[in-house]
């Protein structure tokens, strides 16, 4: 019998550069073949348990947590992570609020504070709503209005032990008013 | 309006993902550890089976205490990792696998076959625990009892008696980074990029353990991802990522896992706390007696001070402030913000609010009659105290003046709604610091110091500290922070670290502006650099006091039918000398704040009487504050000039954030339900009793 294979061909798309990893180990998340073999470092391990949200990128335009991906089981994945926020030299306008509203400290939980921002933003643009979205407030499929009760509640997957919650909200209301 | 401040310098780097974090190094040939912890809470290793971990794929060594590289030791004995079979607690560190990948190093750690030879283990705190004994001194150098007056005569005579008892968990820092290291020995010299408060401490700390020079190590810690205090010290990753480099002759990088922090970084011990006042009618303290039970491990003594506060709060003519402790075969306590000052006030400002109903006067108006110009137990006049002020204007803020006194005055709906005050203090340290200011012939500036930006924004600080000692902008001045090889500096710790590396840094920049001066304003090619070591300059007696205070007030709701308890707003005003940046100040101010609700309603770890183990070790059973738990946070300071601190008048301000919260939040969820909570954190099942 074949012993079995433990490791892959896999290609990512991360912030629009095609990445083939020929022999990837199965046991590989996202965030490790991001971190450990693309030298990608901005997705954050803070405690490989999807408890965090330090790891969250996009994969395929919705947020996750890099941490409990297999990264075999996401080839052909488009990502994309806090270095593919910015358009150049141009920050991205939440990372330009997350400056001026001093939206962290310690800067380790904010790569995936930023990342989850942008997923949350085009969830409720798309409609999604939340635990805390009144019922009928929304026509289905139209936008949620993001109040900051909103946007705590789904931002609340992103832990920041600094305690910049109230700057980060701040800063998303900036740019979502 | 006033000056904002800056933004932070590295922000840039920290909203695109650039800056780089102690695990983000990575050297050609870098190998990948993961430490195996013991699984039996004490006792002793009997064999370490390597065989099945060493063919896996990939695998490059087993470190065990028969191969390890020999340590001298130092001060700290939670360093000796695989040095003995000694198991002193469960989760101490019995072996560190290394492999070529972090799969395989993962897979290797659980390959490890250990066997033990169990013994009895004593891990549970209990008030008459018949080894509980009285340390010499405790955290911070402190005298682990002090006693003024006659207490036990004052406290029988006093109109007016609280007599009451305070619990507290333990609690674990949990930064977002965990603790990380990739280290490598090239030629007999070590570097080692590590997550840590202070890179001189590690640099001297590794140089003893190995019995190598300092000026043979290089500790750098550009970026980190918070520390809380459980970086302060060096911990077990940068030894073990030492030693596994050395002896596999590769670079190697240590990521902890994050189940494995509360066994090896430090906790908050648990604290059982005893506070007796005794006060006329008028609610006057005649007697205070601050009690603290609480335990340290068998490895390390450390005794959190929690009796400090009350040994400089409020008058009190006759007092006794004592700790008592054990040592249990539990992880080793340490630092976690405000070390004593948090868990001590919580305890001080509960009994405090407890007075003000016991004598009926308002806890804002108990707190002024009890103000005090010296710090009770040294008699030492305060060099600026605006305890005061910030009572009256964070009253004024938030609207205490309506305030009903009665609990239960209050409902909307099925919500009860209560309001709560508690006083915060944090005592100010200076560490003796060194810097260099270099100016360059086209007037550029760089300054170089040994501080660390753990998310304080101390190298913004740094920069405006220099730029305003040199009397030029703020974009002139270049800075050069976080690394061993630059002049040696305090950590970031004990909120000590502005004022410490403000004081070297504003030292060598005027040094530098009279060198220039000297030579008539010119620069020669090859620019001018100063030094400057405060060493000289701080007193180690000083004729003051010193310290920041402030006044926190909260409004809970609690819901009648399930008992949550929600923070709706929390306003804290401070007097802490002066505040150097507004932008960072802030933060720190909320942050902590922050952290302080976390104590009042979520935080608590439980220690496994059998296994020897907290049983919440990770972020989904550790519960700590994420968005939805925090809202109308405000932090406001009042101006205070004082020219007896340091050469820019600031005080700390990264612990005092945290010191008052609980008991704010504790205060007014009696306010609102009538139930006295007095074991934190305040879960439901306790106010619905």
């Amino acid at each position: 019998m074949e012993p079995p294979q433990t490791s892959s061909a896999v290609t990512l798309r991360v912030n629009g550069v095609r990445h083939r990893l020929r022999d990837l180990d199965h046991r590989t998340t996202v965030l490790d073949a991001l971190r450990e073999h693309l030298g990608l470092t901005g997705a954050k391990k803070g405690c490989d348990h999807a408890q965090c949200g330090a790891c969250t990128v996009l994969v395929d335009g919705r947020r996750a947590n890099s941490c409990l991906l297999l990264a075999v089981a996401y080839d052909g994945a488009e990502v994309t992570t806090v270095e593919g926020l910015a358009d150049g030299d141009a920050l991205h306008p939440l990372q330009e609020a997350f400056l001026v509203r001093d939206g962290f400290q310690c800067g380790y939980c904010t790569p995936g504070q930023l990342c989850s921002a942008v997923g949350m933003i085009a969830e409720a643009g798309g409609g999604a709503p939340s635990v805390v979205t009144p019922p009928g407030t929304a026509a289905a499929g139209a936008p949620v209005p993001l109040s900051p009760e909103e946007i705590r509640e789904r931002m609340s997957g992103n832990l920041c032990r600094c305690g910049a919650y109230g700057n980060i909200v701040a800063a998303v209301e900036d740019v979502t008013r | 309006m006033s000056d904002p401040g800056p933004v932070r310098l590295e922000g840039r780097e920290k909203v695109t993902g650039t800056a780089r974090y102690a695990a983000e190094h990575t050297p050609p040939g870098t190998a990948y550890a993961w430490p195996v912890p013991a699984a039996v809470p004490r006792g002793r290793v009997v064999a370490v089976d390597a065989g099945a971990a060493l063919a896996e794929p990939g695998a490059v060594a087993v470190l065990t205490h028969e191969n390890a590289p020999r340590l001298k030791r130092v001060d700290d004995d939670t360093l000796l990792v695989l040095q003995n079979d000694q198991v002193p607690h469960r989760g101490w560190y019995v072996a560190l696998a290394v492999a070529d990948t972090p799969e395989a190093a993962r897979a290797m750690a659980a390959a490890v076959r250990v066997s033990y030879a169990p013994e009895e283990h004593d891990v549970v705190l209990t008030p008459g625990h018949p080894r509980l004994y009285v340390p010499e001194k405790a955290n911070a150098g402190v005298p682990g009892s002090r006693e003024r007056g006659d207490f036990d005569g004052a406290y029988a005579s006093a109109p007016v008696r609280v007599d009451a008892t305070y619990t507290t968990h333990a609690l674990h820092n949990h930064p977002m980074e965990p603790h990380a290291t990739t280290a490598r020995w090239e030629d007999g010299r070590l570097v080692a990029y590590d997550s840590c408060q202070g890179a001189n401490a590690v640099q001297e700390t590794l140089a003893g353990l190995f019995g190598v020079d300092k000026g043979r190590i290089t500790v750098v810690a550009e970026h980190v991802g918070g520390g809380f205090g459980c970086k302060g010290t060096p911990r077990p990753q940068v030894v073990l990522a030492a030693m596994a480099a050395r002896h596999t002759g590769r670079p190697v990088r240590l990521a902890l896992p994050r189940a494995q922090l509360a066994a090896v970084v430090g906790h908050r011990a648990p604290l059982v706390q005893r506070l007796r006042l005794g006060a006329g009618e008028d609610g006057v303290i005649s007697a205070l007696a601050h009690e603290v039970t609480t335990h340290t491990s068998t490895v390390r003594e450390f005794v959190e001070q929690a009796a400090v506060p009350s040994r400089a709060m409020y008058v009190s003519p006759n007092s006794r402030t004592t700790h008592r402790v054990v040592a249990l075969d539990v992880p080793s306590p340490s630092w976690m913000r405000a070390p004593g000052e948090a868990p001590g006030m919580y305890a001080l400002e509960c009994a405090m609010d407890e007075l003000a109903c016991a004598a009926g006067v308002d806890p804002v108006e108990l707190r002024v009659r009890n103000d005090t110009a010296a710090e009770p137990d040294s008699g030492k006049p305060y060099s600026s105290r605006h305890l005061v002020e910030c009572l009256r204007e964070g009253a004024r803020r938030f609207g205490w003046e309506a305030r009903d006194p009665r609990p239960r005055s209050r409902a909307e709906g099925r919500l009860l709604v209560g309001t709560g005050v508690a006083s915060s203090y944090y005592p100010v340290f200076h560490m003796p610091s060194s810097a260099e200011a270099h100016v360059t012939e086209t007037g550029r500036y760089r300054v170089r110091i040994n501080a660390t930006d753990i998310g304080t924004g101390a190298r913004t600080v740094v920069a405006l500290i220099a730029a305003e000692a040199l009397g030029v902008a703020l974009d002139r001045v270049a800075v050069e922070i976080g690394s061993s090889d630059l002049p040696a500096a305090w950590l970031a710790g004990g909120s000590g670290g502005t004022g410490s590396w403000g004081w070297a840094v504003h030292k060598a920049c005027r040094a530098l502006n009279a060198m220039v001066d000297a030579r008539g304003g010119t620069v020669p090619p090859g620019g001018l650099t100063a030094t400057a070591d405060t060493a000289d300059d701080i007193p180690s007696d000083p004729p003051h006091a010193m310290a920041s205070f402030g006044a926190q007030f909260a409004e809970v709701t609690v819901d009648t039918d399930t008992g949550e308890v929600r923070v709706r707003r929390l306003l804290g005003v401070f007097a802490a000398g002066r505040i150097l940046n507004a932008r960072t100040a802030r933060s720190q101010f909320i942050g902590g704040m922050t952290m302080g609700v976390g104590m009042a309603l979520l935080e608590g770890s439980t220690m496994d009487p059998r296994f020897g183990d907290f049983a919440e070790r990770d972020l989904a059973s550790y519960h700590v504050p994420t968005h939805a738990d925090v809202r109308g946070i405000e932090a406001h300071w009042i101006d205070e000039t004082d020219p007896l601190l340091n050469p820019m008048g600031s005080k700390g301000i990264g612990e005092i954030g945290i010191v008052g919260t609980a008991a704010a939040i504790a205060n007014a969820v009696h306010h609102a339900t009538g139930v006295r909570v007095r074991d934190l954190p305040v879960l439901p099942e306790k106010v619905l009793g």
